[in-house]
């Protein structure tokens, strides 16, 4: 779909946020909450923050909440009434700040969640998000998404993507048919399309790997000394897939109060030893090893190999929210 | 599944349980609308997510044939949280099913061949849906062998079944149990699987080979398939990863670029030496 281009000045974009409140959308974006920046809930411009390289957590909890509720249920002995989830009304949806990299993840994201079984809770909170993303000025050394096919100024998975320019005005690059609505029901705030240059005012990202290059490596690396090397201080924690934009392995459990109660989808990870634990007490991913090797081989060469695209953006969140600072980046440019 | 919220359950009513081996138990499920009962199909060798509500979901392969139409079978042994509470259900009482999952034996193209059945414990449940298929398609295949194996004569499941296919004369039924398994009055084999199909040693042309068993049984009788002059493509197996969701998405069951839920549970013998030993 063609791109169309159009200026919007920084007094406008508030002007754009207010708008969206007015016309009932929940908005999501950048809150500062201690030392963390944090998609959140915000009711007030003056809330948001510029102030940071990603977030701490990614938006996919947004499509994909860390507990949601499947179906709930009402038992008897008699009869057990079920009542589905999907058919909840979900709110119009904001995301406001997102990075290209936190855009980019709804794709493989979607990908897994559709195919030859189409999950309608995933695909019903989706149709109601707006994507609004501002690309990248700065960057830090955990960055990596140029090494994954994205890039600073990138405008994959977003609806609309604000640049800053030179001016303090903003290049808004209408990309989906969502954003060009968004663009059109806000139509006197958008101008002609400025005449300076995206490309200066991004980040410069280091490209550390090629992801080509790595997925072909990779087909011949399972067994390999790299995997527990790079894994042994890992407490298995968890957080690496909790922050993840990308990452949507869940475990299915019942929430009863008396004879009342829903089943639910939760946020889990393959770094659990639970995780793939069988009933009989094997597991096929005994060791913590083999569980990073599972991360990184699902990431860089199952998920593209299926695809086409990536399970990594190279947010480089993972590596920042380590407790025992292993970092992804590192571990991949190592093989 | 007609809902299109896909993690929603069928609603199932046990309409008979039968105690199989200790701790063992078979539930005949029947739909509770007979839209869904009419619309229902399967083939040999799916699974499905069987469940009590407020408990939760337990991965099981549906144990009967899909020759035997108007209900389903499953067959669990009761080990943890959710299998408890199943088996703690009576007839008469409502569970979930979600299904069916999974690829299917493909039955269609053996036709015209020997089948040897080689299973041990509580892995002849999957099995037992694609053997009645075969013995209820009976003049479909030649020669029809089972090997069945259990700790000892009690852990033994489908006993009746186990009797019938034995005084069946198109069938050949070797069963044994573990030294020390067995009773005074047993009179099947004592060893271990793979030793035991060694000696029956089932000619492997125009043989199709399914092996169904813990890791340690499938481990030792590959090699023994191999030795009797099996080719890999002419092994089948099913693989008993833990599962969640059983459609692809909840992740626990990827075995490299494959989803056990999706690609399997069925793989044969070439399939499988292409996986990592992620099983």
């Amino acid at each position: 779909m063609q791109i169309d281009n159009y200026l919007i000045r920084k007094t406008s974009l508030e002007k754009l946020f207010n708008n969206l409140i007015g016309n009932g959308k929940t908005v999501f974006a950048p809150k500062t909450s201690g030392k963390r920046v944090l998609f959140e809930d915000v009711k007030a411009f003056s809330e948001i923050t510029e102030d940071y390289i990603v977030t701490t957590n990614s938006a996919k909890s947004v499509v994909f909440p860390r507990t949601e509720k499947l179906f709930s249920y009402k038992k008897t002995k008699e009869k057990t009434e079920i009542t589905d989830a999907s058919t909840d009304t979900f709110p119009e949806v904001v995301l406001w700040g997102t990075r290209p990299c936190d855009a980019a993840a709804f794709i493989p994201l979607t990908d897994t969640f559709n195919g030859d079984y189409p999950d309608v809770l995933y695909n019903n909170r989706l149709g109601k998000v707006y994507v609004l993303s501002f690309s990248c000025a700065t960057c830090d050394e955990y960055c990596f998404c140029t090494s994954v096919n994205g890039g600073p100024g990138n405008t994959a998975g977003s609806d609309i993507l604000f640049t800053k320019l030179s001016t303090g005005d903003y290049l808004a690059e209408a990309i989906t048919e969502k954003g060009k609505q968004l663009v059109a029901d806000n139509q006197s705030l958008f101008e002609a399309a400025p005449s300076e240059e995206k490309e200066p005012n991004l980040a410069k990202v280091t490209t550390y790997f090629n992801q080509d290059e790595i997925q072909a490596k990779l087909q011949n690396l399972f067994e390999n000394p790299v995997w527990d090397e790079k894994s042994r201080a890992c407490l298995g924690c968890g957080s690496c897939a909790f922050v993840c934009p990308v990452c949507s392995c869940f475990d299915i459990q019942d929430e009863a109060h008396g004879s009342k109660g829903s089943r639910l989808r939760c946020w889990d990870s393959c770094g659990f030893g639970l995780f793939t634990l069988h009933t009989s007490g094997h597991n096929p991913r005994e060791t913590q090893g083999a569980r990073w090797r599972q991360r990184i081989l699902h990431k860089f060469l199952y998920m593209p190999n299926k695809s086409k695209v990536a399970g990594c953006v190279g947010c480089g969140r993972c590596s920042r929210v380590c407790p025992a600072d292993i970092n992804i980046l590192e571990t991949v440019t190592s093989l | 599944m007609s809902n299109p919220n896909i993690y929603i359950p069928y609603l199932m009513r046990i309409e008979k349980i039968t105690q199989e081996a200790p701790g063992v138990k078979t539930f005949r499920l029947k739909f509770e609308s007979e839209h869904e009962a009419e619309e229902f199909e399967f083939k040999a060798g799916q699974f499905g997510e069987y469940s009590i509500v407020g408990v939760g979901e337990s991965t099981f392969c549906i144990a009967s044939s899909p020759t035997r139409k108007g209900y389903i079978e499953c067959t669990f042994r009761q080990v943890g949280r959710v299998t408890s509470a199943l088996a703690s259900a009576e007839e008469g009482d409502v569970i979930g099913f979600r299904g069916p999952y999974g690829n299917t034996f493909p039955i269609d193209e053996w036709k015209g061949k020997n089948l040897v059945f080689i299973a041990g414990g509580i892995a002849l449940p999957p099995m037992r849906c694609v053997i009645w298929n075969a013995l209820d398609l009976r003049e479909n295949f030649k020669d029809i062998t089972i090997v069945y194996g259990a700790r000892s004569v009690a852990d033994l499941v489908y006993k009746h079944e186990l009797e019938e296919w034995g005084n069946r004369p198109d069938v050949k039924l070797v069963t044994t149990v573990d030294p020390g398994g067995e009773t005074p009055d047993w009179k099947g084999e004592i060893g271990f699987v793979p030793s035991v199909l060694e000696k029956v040693a089932p000619s492997a042309e125009n043989t199709i080979a399914i092996v169904c068993g813990p890791p340690i049984m499938i481990k030792f009788t590959f090699p023994v398939l191999e030795k009797l002059g099996f080719a890999d493509h002419n092994i089948f197996t099913t693989l008993e990863n833990r599962m969640k969701c059983g459609f692809g998405k909840c992740g626990r069951c990827n075995v490299g670029e494959k989803y056990v839920c999706l690609d399997g549970p069925v793989f044969s013998g070439e399939e499988l030496k292409l996986l990592p030993a992620e099983y």
